[in-house]
């Protein structure tokens, strides 16, 4: 998007990315996401960030991706009082990013919805944590809010609420179904639940130790958010990896990927009523786990990536063995994948079940790996490859028929491109050093990192304070943008294939609530 | 189905033994013998995820597959606390989760035992006590046994569990107590 034709001014902004900076009123916001919308662009992040210290009152970042890369657009609200435009008129997806904003910092859209969406009556309505004073009183009890749910009302409707606590081993959230007979005629989300304020304890931490939190924004995924962390952090002090570091991120990044599809495969014919896909998928699982334990020092490579580099070298053998893994993993999937695809009472469940076309996925902004099962052709390691992408040629991986079979088969053919990429690594890596030393990150500049975890696109933005401390560190996952879909996937299904619907997105709750 | 069965014999048994319980968990207190007797050889659990990040919930997952096949040991994982021996709870207790969890700690039946797992599960871990994380989940029940690590391996899991029922010990009732 060419801004200067609009009237704005974009900067340079640190990021792993192609990324600028671009202040804006009100009204430069709203139409920067409406031009962004009609030139195919999507809607990213929103978070705020209280800067009265700084003189600045309050400050809300909005960025949108469109074919050039980010755009960070900060807008500054003067008081608690201004408000911003509706942006969820654009962006539906950026509905519950507003209302987070508010019940974190206390700045309002001027949405009709103003229902809350963190909050949950665990702390006073008036008082908004992310604010630089607040301060919490242990006398504030676990509170329950009555959530305004909407009710669809007729012959024979009625409602079945599901969670927090769910039947299986899974994280904590709220599902409202409005049924009639078994069909969904209706599915509201709440979520919050897993709320332990993660954006609040980054800003207590070191810049130097932060990775270690955003490891553990979501555990599935924290090869992405160490890498997504540790990019940010390395462009605001201009820092470089060596190249070994970037080839090693990316062998644990597509490790991740692999054993997050392999788990998933096995829980959707699980899921599917095939215990046959769940005990020979998570097998393989297993196996991967274990060669990660030796390669990275951790089953699921956490702590592996760091601020510089990686915390430890991945020894010749374990590549070697990696290498091996690769080849028997491959046979194995493409068998098991020949027997999913030839087990009628599987596909029975997996065809045009769970459906969102390429059309509805574009207007409410899907992404990550259910957008590219919906036609959103998007991944970034093709469209902004960083390093070592760059040298690795990644296929992108699409399909267009949007329902649990599209996403079933995306994750094989990204297991099978991600196995391509293992084995293209662990050949061409480089010799040298794992990690460079980080130098003291300047205070107040903005840097972004940005990497294609498993599940889609990781979004760490970050400014430093003084000393290197952490002034404000918002973690944006993918879910953000692809919760709001699934209870559009729902309608009209039957009540039984919500959990093979539900585990086809397998969208995270810990890195939504945060 | 040819394919399937071929499958599933070149798959083979990949079950490994169970380990013994280890030394080295943490026990908060010591299981009582009425308990055992009350439990005998089987085991219910209800997993509770009261705020992780999912980290433990993968390793959780995993103690399914049939390395660690846990189910073998006569352990299942179940729906719903009524039904339940063993709350195994991840952590930190997030304050949006604390009400869910007694309740669901309320709905299990007496006698019950209670395992935390992982670093937050155990101390609060690298998120602490906060606004919105009440850490620890002895902080919000009582708890019986301490798993640590971030995330504890399937193995650790195991052996964390099998203290708590005290498997070590040849089983105190005969089998078939358990449903009078």
């Amino acid at each position: 998007m060419d801004l200067s034709r609009l009237g704005l001014a974009a900067a340079a902004l640190p990021s792993g990315v192609p990324a600028r900076r671009c202040p804006v009123d009100a009204i430069g916001l709203l139409t920067a996401c409406r031009v962004t919308w009609e030139q195919g662009g999507q809607l990213v992040a929103l978070w705020g960030c209280d800067e009265r210290d700084r003189d600045r009152g309050y400050a809300l970042n909005v960025v949108l991706q469109d074919r050039d890369g980010l755009t960070l657009f900060e807008h500054t609200l003067p008081t608690s009082e201004s408000t911003y435009p509706d942006l969820s008129v654009v962006f539906p997806a950026a509905n519950r990013m507003q209302r987070a904003a508010f019940d974190l910092l206390g700045i309002a859209s001027e949405a009709e919805d103003q229902r809350p969406w963190v909050w949950q009556a665990s702390w006073p309505i008036d008082h908004y944590p992310l604010r630089r004073d607040f301060e919490a009183s242990p006398n504030w009890q676990p509170g329950q809010e009555e959530y305004p749910f909407v009710r669809v009302e007729g012959d024979g409707v009625h409602e079945i609420p599901v969670g927090p606590v769910h039947a299986g081993i899974i994280e904590p959230g709220h599902f409202r179904f409005q049924i009639v007979g078994e069909k969904v005629l209706r599915l509201e989300e709440r979520l919050g639940f897993a709320h332990k304020g993660i954006e609040k304890r980054f800003e207590a931490m070191q810049a130097a130790t932060g990775h270690r939190l955003a490891g553990r924004v979501s555990g599935d995924s924290t090869v992405a958010y160490a890498w997504a962390y540790a990019q940010a952090l390395e462009a605001i002090a201009g820092v470089s990896p060596p190249p070994r570091a970037h080839w090693l991120r990316a062998l644990a990044l597509e490790r991740e990927r692999i054993a997050n599809h392999l788990g998933d495969l096995g829980y959707l014919g699980n899921n599917g009523g095939f215990a046959f896909g769940l005990a020979q998928f998570s097998c393989l699982k297993e196996q991967v786990l274990r060669t990660n334990l030796a390669a990275f020092g951790h089953r699921l490579a956490m702590d592996f990536v760091a601020p510089g580099g990686v915390a430890r070298d991945v020894a010749p053998e374990s590549a070697a063995a990696i290498r091996d893994e690769c080849a028997m993993l491959e046979r194995e999937i493409r068998i098991l994948r020949g027997i999913y695809d030839e087990h009628d009472g599987l596909q029975d469940r997996f065809r045009a079940c769970g459906v969102v076309t390429p059309a509805l996925a574009a207007q409410l902004g899907l992404t990550g790996l259910a957008g590219r099962a919906s036609g959103q052709a998007r991944d970034l390691r093709c469209d902004f490859p960083a390093a070592p992408y760059d040298m690795l040629a990644v296929r992108k991986v699409t399909a267009e028929g949007g329902d649990v079979a599209a996403r079933v088969a995306a994750r094989f053919d990204e297991a099978f491109e991600s196995l391509r990429l293992v084995c293209a690594i662990v050949d061409a890596l480089p010799d040298g050093d794992t990690a460079v030393p980080m130098a003291e990150p300047p205070a107040h500049r903005k840097g972004l990192g940005y990497v294609e975890g498993w599940r889609g696109p990781v979004l760490v933005a970050l400014e430093c304070g003084p000393k290197g401390t952490i002034y404000r560190c918002h973690p944006h996952d993918p879910s953000w943008s692809n919760w709001p879909v699934l209870e559009h996937a729902v309608i009209g299904n039957i009540v039984p294939d919500f959990p093979l619907i539900n585990k086809s997105f397998n969208l995270t709750y810990s890195g939504h609530d945060l | 189905m040819l394919q399937i069965l071929r499958q599933i014999a070149k798959t083979g048994t990949r079950t490994e033994p169970a380990p013994a319980p280890d030394g080295e968990m943490v026990v908060v207190a010591r299981l009582q013998e009425t308990i055992l007797k009350t439990l005998g050889r089987a085991l219910t659990i209800r997993q509770v995820d009261a705020g992780s990040c999912n980290g433990c919930e993968l390793e959780i997952h995993a103690l399914g597959n049939p390395y660690y096949n846990i189910e073998g040991l006569g352990i299942r994982f179940v729906a719903s606390p009524r039904h339940a021996d063993m709350l195994l709870v991840t952590g930190p207790v997030s304050k949006h989760m604390a009400i869910a969890l007694q309740r669901t700690y309320d709905a299990t039946p007496d006698p019950k035992l209670v395992v935390a797992v992982g670093d937050c599960g155990c101390s609060g871990g690298i998120f602490g006590e906060s606004y919105a994380s009440l850490g620890r989940v002895a902080n919000v029940i009582p708890v019986d046994v301490e798993i640590p690590g971030c995330p504890p391996t399937p193995t650790a899991l195991l052996q964390g569990i099998l203290a708590a029922i005290g498997n070590a010990a040849p089983p105190p009732v005969a089998a078939g107590t358990a449903t009078d």
